[in-house]
């Protein structure tokens, strides 16, 4: 398999990459896909093959599984690879089966012994690669495998793992807190471990923990504030200084704990003042992480015992949150502003005009973000503009998890701080003929009882101007077609509980309406019910009050029709409604009381109506009933259901290995003395009687012997998957297979340096500068920084829309340049990719904008980079390549155009002049050449692009 | 916690995924769809934070690939926007210059150093040195590997089993 260009990968794994990097639609791309899963297929199963290609087949599983595609016929074959002994293949073999496996898929019980093995391993890479494979693949049923081992390597010598320790421990924890619970002071104790990285990982757990239960860890306040105050007085190695802020993720963790333990505490609050107001007063506001650690101080203050000095300073910072131009910040600054106002109120009135500003925002997420803070400050003055607002909103969005997260808030916020019952029914009615079928069932039973029970009060009048009020608006709307079933329910119910109420609407008015209603909604058997009920209580009440009453035609031809439906539900109800037809007004007045909805129906559950009949079958010799719990012989079937499984431990699986078989033949024994510690099986005294009294061939089979627990056995797994040598003699295998890692990883350090030596084989000048272009726009020219600070005064041009980017390019520089948050002072220690990591438009049309870089490029106002630089050329040797690159092209274009971007912001006018080609026409030259000799067709995937280079 | 960390290119091309919490494949896919359909259509001033399905997506743009971090409700998205600034800084000082290319090639190399960043879904490593000398670790004793197979070593061992 000859390794092609610098990737380490066939030819046939390149050009698969490239040519879904090519396809120009999905469909495509899975017909090319299709195409790369039939022939692993076929390959994967060949036997015999090396192992190299092997790993080849695995990683192209990764992708088509990237890909979205369905790569299970292939998992097996990455858990065999992570029985292999070279840590490349290993490695990789676990990384496939990361990504493959969800913790509970099967293949899992295969891995375990592999882990186990792995996790013994002297070679703190392999250790550490397992670590990784434990926090996704070990499940609940398999943590007492590895729970022993994972607990011991918290002692490692090398940090990193120790790290990937304290990471499984808490990933096990989250999975089953049952089983790490006494394990726990593991943590505590990791806390102050000598490293700042195991330290720093160890906050993860215990914040963890502390969001379970705050007590047993407030003795831990003291420390935490002291770790928080010497991270913030630069104690730490300077590599864990981020954008030369002191280990920010620390400290926000460390905030997050505070929160947590300060909460509704005032001797541990106090603790922690000093320390916050000292970040707070250090912390960068230029930064995005400064922003960050400012961000989570102020959550930190609005959780733990407010203190006034505090709140103060973080008033102020969300002041500065919200005035700042950046919208992430604006956003952080609503959060913010959301937690405060739950101590101090007042806060939010300061910023009014910023919260509008935010409300009218063109970003969703920001107004989302701000209906959100509005939620929190509704009260009953505001009410009516907050919800009114959220309703339009509402409607305005498609998105159903939001539409129906946000009804749910304007009923809440209505039925809370209702101004009067005419709004209330008005905004309802809106809520429910938008989003009806969003909204919680709960929400229109909530508003049934509502309008049954009144507000509360005893105040007859207002309850029953509320009903009528109801009844009124639900008769103007009922008409709509396109009313949601839970509202046409509610109206429904309404009408035929309230309808006649107020004697404002006749009988017949509202019986015709309902049956419109069950007419116009044949299919809905649901609205049909109601409305046969609510008519029969119509006619009820009708009949009850001694008014004359006379069935309506439609009423008595949707009777028949309802008596003969195919849902029982509805037929019962007619044939009730009938029955109740030929009864006379004092019955009906006992079936059907008026305005009952309220009252409680009283049942007696010893059901003495029906004694007698009792009786008189025993009488006949009828069977005595005998209540549920009280029969026996029949399998209780509600406890078989409920039993855990995990509850008991005498069925678990056994992940230990077994003992070492007594040996039949007595040959065999010294190999069980110079056994490696790998396969030293972890002593478990209840299987060694069983072990002992079982005939030993048994103990060689993994048939459980008779144990009286059955378990599986996964040693003898490994025959099948591991080495063929496995099966034969497995103690002499692993020891060989040992000697010979150690002497893999020994000797073959030294092959690194021709191995290094052998990569780059062809010129790449022109595919350099292409990377150095990716390079420069991925990370930013050197020139980017300051530009963008003179383009910031520019920020008239910003209003330019995005549909007349591509008639004027000249002015989308500016677009871009403001688009760019405040620039973050030089804090990356990346040399030229100083802050040029931020967004940019993704309107811009990139190939107008390259036809702007060979200006700038001839004007010589940009620096552009396509200048080869000696040292960019040096570090693209390394990673060389043969050419493919340029097959690349449809995705370096956007690359190269959002450099482009960054030099021709400083400077639109210059992009007016004409287009000649500059210095830069034979590099365009170059590549088009290059294209061409690769085969790609130009025009496949933008004509532009290359007639433009070509002039 | 995290969720899920996607890379998607600004055509909507995957360029890596990789899930903290259980997504059945079909779910990934319609994850990917939407997620890609809500960010890459988004314009370049707004906040590089999105509500959805009860979670929160920090997204942000290098070049043409968009990093993607799905995280709770209660996480600071600024910090996030940094752990994702993080992991490209140390992909950029692995690579020596990252671009998307290096990435469309290398995708298992980019699953190895974010397996150093992040693991189940929380940040382990939050300092680049032991990240870049994690990674170059092992990636020493995997060029090593690379060797192995036409390594005199190798045959001693072979011959010696």
């Amino acid at each position: 398999m000859g390794s092609q260009g610098g990737f380490g990968q066939s030819k046939e794994f390149l050009d698969l990459v490239k040519s879904i990097g090519e396809a120009r639609s999905k469909s495509e791309e899975d017909r090319i896909v299709l195409h790369e899963i039939e022939t692993l297929k076929r390959r994967i199963n060949e036997p015999d093959i090396p192992k190299r290609k092997m790993k080849e087949y695995i990683i192209r599983l990764v992708y088509i599984e990237m890909l979205g595609h369905d790569a299970s016929f292939g998992y097996i074959h990455a858990v065999k690879m992570t029985h292999d002994d070279s840590l490349l293949l290993k490695r990789t073999g676990y990384l496939a089966v990361t990504l493959f496996l969800n913790e509970d898929h099967d293949l899992i019980i295969l891995i375990v012994n592999t882990i186990q093995k792995d996790l013994k391993s002297d070679n703190f890479l392999v250790v550490c690669a397992a670590l990784n494979a434990c926090c996704k693949l070990i499940n609940e049923e398999t943590i007492p495998a590895v729970i022993q081992q994972v607990v011991e390597l918290l002692g490692h010598q090398k940090e990193a793992v120790r790290k990937k320790a304290v990471m499984a421990l808490h990933s096990f924890h989250q999975r089953s807190s049952s089983s790490v619970n006494h394990l726990i002071s593991n943590f505590r104790k990791k806390l102050s471990d000598n490293d700042p990285g195991v330290m720093g990982a160890t906050l993860c757990p215990l914040y963890d923990l502390i969001v379970i239960d705050v007590n047993p860890y407030k003795d831990l306040v003291a420390s935490f504030v002291n770790i928080l105050k010497q991270v913030a007085e630069r104690r730490l190695p300077k590599t864990y200084d981020y954008h030369q802020t002191p280990a920010p993720f620390i400290q926000i963790k460390l905030l997050k704990i505070m929160a947590l333990l300060g909460s509704g505490d005032k001797k541990s609050s106090e603790q922690m003042y000093t320390v916050i107001g000292d970040i707070m007063r250090k912390s960068d506001t230029a930064s995005n992480i400064g922003n960050a650690i400012l961000f989570e101080c102020i959550c930190c203050i609005s959780s733990i015992q407010p203190s006034p000095k505090l709140l103060e300073t973080a008033a102020d910072a969300i002041a500065k949150f919200l005035k700042s131009d950046s919208h992430n910040l604006k956003y952080m600054g609503i959060d913010a502003l959301g937690r405060l106002i739950r101590i101090n109120p007042d806060i939010a009135e300061q910023h009014q005009l910023a919260v509008i500003d935010c409300l009218e925002d063109p970003d969703d997420t920001l107004k989302r973000k701000t209906f959100e803070l509005l939620y929190k400050m509704t009260k009953s003055s505001n009410v009516e503009v907050i919800v009114d607002r959220m309703i339009d909103y509402m409607i305005s969005i498609n998105d159903s998890h939001y539409k129906t997260e946000t009804a749910s808030r304007c009923v809440e916020l209505a039925e809370q701080f209702a101004p009067s019952n005419h709004w209330f029914i008005q905004t309802m009615n809106k809520v429910f003929q938008h989003a009806g079928d969003l909204v919680n069932p709960k929400v229109a039973h909530n508003l049934m009882r509502l309008i049954a029970e009144g507000f509360g009060e005893d105040d007859d009048a207002a309850d029953s101007q509320l009903r009528s009020s109801a009844v009124e608006s639900y008769l103007k709307i009922v008409d709509d077609p396109k009313l949601p079933s839970a509202f046409l329910q509610v109206i429904c119910w309404v009408l035929g509980e309230y309808g006649t109420a107020d004697g404002k609407y006749s009988a017949s008015y509202i019986s015709g309406k309902l049956c419109d209603v069950a007419e116009a909604h044949s299919s809905d058997d649901i609205i049909r019910a109601y409305a046969v009920t609510a008519l029969m209580k119509v006619y009820c009440f009708e009949k009850a009050a001694g008014r004359k009453t006379s069935l309506l035609p439609e009423c008595q031809s949707l009777l028949e029709e309802l008596s003969a439906s195919h849902s029982s539900d509805l037929q019962q109800r007619a044939y009730e409604f009938r029955a109740i037809l030929d009864l006379d007004a004092n019955a009906v007045e006992n079936i059907m009381p008026l305005d009952a909805s309220c009252e409680d129906i009283e049942i007696d559950k010893s059901l003495p109506f029906l004694d007698n009949y009792v009786h008189k079958s025993l009488e006949q010799g009828a069977e005595p009933y005998i209540p549920e719990n009280e029969r026996s012989g029949t399998l209780n079937i509600s406890n078989i259901i409920n039993r855990n499984p995990y509850e008991h431990p005498a069925h678990s699986l056994r992940f230990e290995a077994y003992e070492v078989p007594k040996p039949v033949v007595p040959t065999k024994l010294t190999p069980a003395v110079t056994y490696p510690t790998d396969l030293v099986p972890v002593p478990e005294p209840s299987y060694q009687p069983t072990l002992s009294s079982g005939p030993i061939s048994d103990a060689g089979s993994g048939s459980g012997s008779g144990s009286t627990e059955l378990r599986l056995r996964l040693d003898g797994v490994q025959k099948k998957w591991g080495k063929p040598a496995y099966s034969s003699a497995a103690a002499s295998s692993t020891s060989t297979i040992d000697s010979q890692r150690t002497t893999d990883n020994g000797a073959t350090q030294s092959d690194n340096v021709t191995s290094k030596s052998r990569e780059p084989r062809q010129p790449h000048v022109e595919v350099s500068e292409e990377k150095q272009k990716l390079a420069a726009s991925l990370f930013g020219g050197r020139t980017a920084r300051p530009e963008r600070k003179q383009s910031g005064s520019a920020a008239g041009h910003s209003k330019v829309s995005r549909t007349t980017n591509h008639v004027e390019d000249k002015a989308q520089p500016t677009t871009v340049a403001t688009a760019v948050q405040p620039p973050p002072p030089d804090l990356l220690d990346l040399g030229e990719s100083s802050g040029a990591v931020s967004s940019y438009s993704s309107s811009v049309d990139p190939f107008k904008q390259l036809e702007g870089l060979l200006d700038l490029s001839q004007d010589g106002h940009a620096v552009t980079t396509t200048s080869t630089g000696p040292d960019l050329m040096s570090l693209y040797s390394g990673a060389s390549t043969n050419g493919q690159n340029q097959n690349q092209n449809q995705n370096l274009n956007p690359l190269i155009n959002e450099k482009d971007n960054m030099n021709g912001a400083p400077n639109p006018s210059n992009r007016t002049a004409s287009l000649t080609k500059g210095p830069s026409l034979k590099d365009a030259l170059d590549k088009d050449a290059l294209v061409r000799q690769m085969g790609v067709n130009p025009t496949s995937q933008n004509p532009n692009l290359f007639s433009d280079l070509l002039g | 916690m995290i969720h899920f960390v996607l890379l998607i290119s600004r055509q909507g091309k995957v360029r890596l995924t990789k899930w903290y919490s259980p997504y059945s494949q079909k779910e990934r896919s319609k994850v990917i769809r939407e997620l890609s359909g809500m960010i890459l259509t988004r314009g370049p001033k707004l906040c590089n934070f999105v509500e959805w399905r009860g979670f929160k997506v920090v997204y942000k743009r290098y070049a043409s690939l968009y990093f993607c971090m799905c995280i709770n409700q209660e996480d600071n998205e600024l910090e996030v926007l940094e752990i994702i600034h993080h992991y490209v800084e140390i992909l950029d000082r692995y690579f020596g210059s990252v671009c998307e290319l290096d990435l469309i090639f290398n995708f298992h190399k980019a699953y190895y150093i974010l397996d150093e960043v992040l693991i189940a879904g929380e940040l382990q490593e939050s300092s680049k040195k032991t990240v870049a000398r994690l990674v170059a670790a092992q990636d020493s004793l995997v060029e090593a590997a690379k060797e192995e197979a036409a390594s005199i070593s190798n045959i001693i061992a072979q011959a010696t089993k």
